[in-house]
């Protein structure tokens, strides 16, 4: 490798400040490396959305014992309520669990809001000794003899060298693009989040959802409740606030000329979710992308002199039962950072001293996690599973406990019925159990 | 005040409105190439207003910098997009 040059010169450069390049910042500055980590909004968070239950409590704990005690955190998550809906019905499955891990520490999950959280979380990695610069947009990256060597903040003098970028500038990532380590992505591979954080007291958050102190409650709806465009919509509880949103599919919303705003509006209005948002107050509405595709739309992760991570890598799990990204963020953040740090043990920044960073994300579940779960995200995204099976269900029940002096049917003949009246063939209907089992089951 | 209209949501959201845009839009491409105006639908802003000559009215002032529009677009050229300047536009405070 050649000589670094002569200007001040970082161990790494990380670009974004949401939960993959804190941690990695954590990671780096912690094991002495000199760390610069880059934010374009006025504070680390100003520009980030989730839903958001922070899944990655385990995680962060072996960082930060205790997190949750100095962290801003809202409410643990004890409870999970997944519903299939069609315009007037809802069918939920409801798991409450107390027990070890999900009641107690570390937790299993926690409801966060971005802006505070992330700020926190960037302010720890700053307090382990790395440089945070937030107003600092990255426009590119710097090459010297087709490495790259720093990244080009907008701004005078914006050059700033470092032996290893990470980007972790989310799903977006022009970063990644900048250095050809990824493709422009098809409007089916993504979607669109629309949110809002409504105010509600706390003591009625916990008579309306049955919640004790600061367990929380997350919500997840499937079906007719995004109408015909492909998504969903969640509901978590804050402490004194619920954060709610609609996702669809950005070319199922084109095809469809539905505006994001109105599934919102038209989701609150759902008879199985109006009671629940009853008396609140909107506090701030948002919107933000998601990698829908996951595995589909991974990045190359690594050249010579940079890594990715995070959304910009692709490692979102959003599939149906699961709307993951934040703990991936971290965990392949700190992959990313474990990999640098070797790379600056040996002095060799090269892409095949980096390519370690594929050992990294297995040992941290990133890669394999993925790999498992790589044929979810498109059956999710499939008309049936989206829109038909879960209002087959919802009429299905419907159905099932209608008293109205007709002879009752039993569940067998009442599926025949149902499938007929949606139009299912037996056969399509297999293949998409096996398409289930192949995305969930093994 | 459950329900809301797109122009209350606006309003809950602090923009630092930065001195030039940062998309800009070819509205020739808008007008003379484009019949299926995704942005007009997806935008979660509202901000592209389809004009009656076939061409599209675009502010950034109030953008969540989110990226769908360029994605939904399917006219190579037609988005100029990138990020405002550091510390500008949409700023969250609780989301
Ligand atoms: C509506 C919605 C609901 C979600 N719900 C959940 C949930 O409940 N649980 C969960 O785990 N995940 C959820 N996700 C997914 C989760 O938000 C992401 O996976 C996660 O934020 C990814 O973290 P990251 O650090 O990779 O990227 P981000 O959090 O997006 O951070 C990227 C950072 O980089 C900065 N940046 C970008 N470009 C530049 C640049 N050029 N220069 C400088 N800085 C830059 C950004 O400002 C930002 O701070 C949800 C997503 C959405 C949209
Ligand atoms: S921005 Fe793209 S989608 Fe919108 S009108 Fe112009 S060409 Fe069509
Ligand atoms: S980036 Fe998002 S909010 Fe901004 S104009 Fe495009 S679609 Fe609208």
């Amino acid at each position: 490798m050649t000589a670094p040059p002569a200007k001040e010169q970082f161990d790494v450069i990380i670009v974004g400040a949401g939960p993959a390049g804190s941690a990695a910042a954590l990671l780096s500055a912690r094991a002495g490396l000199k760390v610069m980590l880059l934010e374009r909004g006025e504070y680390p968070g100003a520009k980030n959305v989730s839903g958001a239950v922070f899944y990655g409590s385990a995680i962060l704990n072996e960082l930060i014992p205790n997190w949750w005690e100095h962290a801003p955190v809202e409410r643990h998550i004890c409870r999970r309520d997944i519903a299939f809906m069609s315009p007037t019905t809802s069918v939920a499955l409801d798991f409450h669990c107390v027990g070890d891990g999900y009641g107690t520490a570390p937790y299993n999950g926690f409801t966060v809001l971005r802006p505070k959280f992330d700020r926190w979380l960037a302010a720890q990695a700053e307090a382990a000794g790395a440089f945070v610069l937030t107003s600092a947009v990255v426009d590119d990256v710097l090459r010297e003899n087709g490495r790259i060597v720093g990244v080009r903040v907008r701004r005078e003098q914006g050059e700033i060298y470092g032996n290893v970028v990470i980007a972790c500038d989310g799903v977006n990532s022009f970063l990644a693009k900048k250095a050809g380590l990824q493709r422009t992505f098809h409007p089916h591979e993504l979607s669109l989040g629309v949110k809002e954080v409504v105010g509600l007291d706390p003591a009625i958050i916990q008579d309306r959802f049955r919640l004790n102190d600061n367990d929380g409650i997350a919500f997840e709806y499937l079906g007719a409740i995004t109408e015909d465009v492909h998504g969903g919509a969640f509901l978590y509880t804050n402490r004194d606030s619920l954060s709610l949103g609609v996702i669809g599919q950005i070319s199922s919303l084109v095809e469809r000329r539905k505006r994001p705003y109105e599934l919102l509006e038209r989701f609150k209005a759902h008879p199985a979710v109006a009671p629940l948002v009853r008396g609140s107050k909107l506090r701030e509405y948002s919107a933000h992308l998601i990698p829908e595709s996951g595995w589909a739309m991974k990045p190359k992760l690594y050249t010579d002199g940079m890594l990715v991570a995070g959304d910009a890598a692709g490692f979102c799990l959003a599939a149906g039962l699961y709307l993951e990204g934040m703990n991936y963020a971290m965990q392949s953040g700190l992959a990313a950072a474990e990999t640098a740090i070797a790379a600056c043990a040996r002095g060799n920044f090269s892409a095949r001293t980096l390519a370690a960073y594929q050992k990294h994300l297995k040992q941290r579940h990133v890669s394999t996690d993925f790999r498992a779960y790589r044929h979810a995200p498109s059956f999710v995204n499939g008309p049936r599973l989206q829109n038909l099976y879960p209002e087959m269900v919802a009429c299905g029940m419907e159905q099932l406990f209608r008293v109205d002096g007709a002879p009752k049917r039993k569940i067998l003949p009442l599926a025949y019925r149902m499938a007929r009246q949606f139009e299912m063939k037996p056969g399509q209907l297999f293949r998409d159990a096996y398409q289930v089992a192949r995305a969930y089951l093994w | 005040m459950v329900m809301t209209t797109h122009e209350e949501k606006m309003r809950t959201v602090r923009f630092r409105v930065a001195a030039t845009p940062h998309i800009v839009l070819n509205s020739e491409i808008c007008r003379n190439q484009c019949s299926v105006h995704a942005c007009v639908y997806v935008c979660p802003a509202n901000l592209f207003v389809p004009l009656d000559d076939g061409g599209i009215l675009f502010n950034y002032e109030q953008c969540f910098e989110c990226g769908t529009c360029y994605i939904a677009c399917n006219q190579e050229g037609a988005i100029d997009w990138s990020y405002p300047d550091g510390g500008y536009g949409v700023t969250f405070r609780e989301s």
